[in-house]
């Protein structure tokens, strides 16, 4: 793009500048990850294949790897400089969904069991 | 062409003075992908909402009873899918191809729209079983948040129309491609937002 000056621009999420063959290629790539991911999941949900109480957890690593396949094929999220911002930003995106979900589950935890339950019957 | 002109000026200005303002394209994206992060933490509260009530069935049914995995599994390939063909798409669009695009946008939609009917088909089904939003907290829970990405499906299919027409009318202009890139950004997290509802909603609630 720039040849050899080393000046770098902004780029936006979802543009890969490569030429069309590379970036069939990584769509391809992605979706075939993504499959990967989403039988695995599938797999690992209705078998004993992982440690039952540890499944849960699998299913959640599962579904980070297959978010991490999505924005760096599909949504062509980078490492370089030139994401800093747009990386920037998910960054926080990731801070305040983790707040919210997080807090959330814990805080109303807490509230159930403090709470005297009504009786079952 | 003008478009590339003023792309190289801005480049070779900002070599003296350290940046500058970016292309339209890069602020415009950049935007957009501020707005899907909005979206996203959005979706996060009802998220928060559904971990926190799913246990609440005030003696109906549960989700271990209510979920077919198959279905879910055909849902989720129809989108990644039409994730692919949306990037398919934009590439497309990108070389100025009219016929290729109009391929890629139809399959887009066509998946998109099977998206959208075997989810209707499932929620109609779980009403007729007694099963409704207003059943139990869970419920409740679980039709507001897989409804709200079942909404922005349907948004998202009614923007792909627009964007078709549009193509159509106005042809592969550097404006038609902006508004297709955000299209295409915002097809793409929707695939996001499916994984976390497929992992948390359908596979854990299948567990309990």
């Amino acid at each position: 793009m720039n040849g050899d000056d080393h000046l770098h621009e902004d780029r936006a999420p979802g543009i890969e500048e490569h030429e069309r063959a590379a970036n069939v290629l990584s769509y391809t790539v992605g979706l075939g990850l993504a499959i990967v991911a989403t039988a695995a999941s599938f797999i690992v949900a209705q078998t004993d294949l992982l440690w039952p109480p540890g499944a849960a957890v699998g299913l959640v690593v599962l579904a980070l790897a297959q978010i991490g396949v999505h924005l760096v094929f599909f949504l062509h999220l980078g490492s370089g400089p030139d994401d800093t911002n747009n990386i920037l930003a998910l960054a926080f995106g990731v801070l305040i969904v983790f707040l919210v979900i997080a807090g959330s589950i814990w805080i109303v935890a807490h509230l159930n069991a403090n709470t005297m339950s009504m009786p079952m019957n | 062409m003008t478009t590339v002109t003023a792309e190289a000026d801005q480049r070779a200005h900002g070599r003296e003075s350290h940046g500058g303002p970016a292309p339209t394209r890069i602020v415009v994206a950049y935007g957009f992908w501020i707005f899907i992060l909005s979206d996203i933490v959005m979706f996060s509260a009802l998220f928060a909402a559904y971990a926190v009530l799913s246990g609440n069935t005030a003696g109906g049914p549960t989700g271990a009873e209510l979920f077919n995995l198959r279905s879910v599994f055909i849902l989720t390939v129809c989108l990644l899918l039409s994730s692919y063909t949306c990037g398919l798409m934009m590439l497309s669009a990108g070389e100025g191809s009219l016929e290729r695009f109009a391929v890629f946008a139809v399959l887009t939609f066509l998946l998109g729209a099977a998206f959208l009917v075997i989810e209707l088909s499932e929620f109609a089904d779980m009403v007729r079983k007694g099963a409704g939003p207003s059943r139990s907290a869970f419920l409740s829970a679980f039709f507001t948040l897989v409804g709200m990405h079942g909404a922005h499906v349907a948004t998202g299919l009614l923007w792909l129309l627009f964007m078709t027409a549009q193509v159509a009318a106005k042809g592969l202009r550097p404006k038609v491609l902006r508004r297709l890139l955000c299209y295409s950004l915002f097809w793409h997290a929707l695939d996001i937002v499916w994984i976390g509802v497929m992992t948390l909603v359908y596979l854990m609630g299948v567990q309990r």
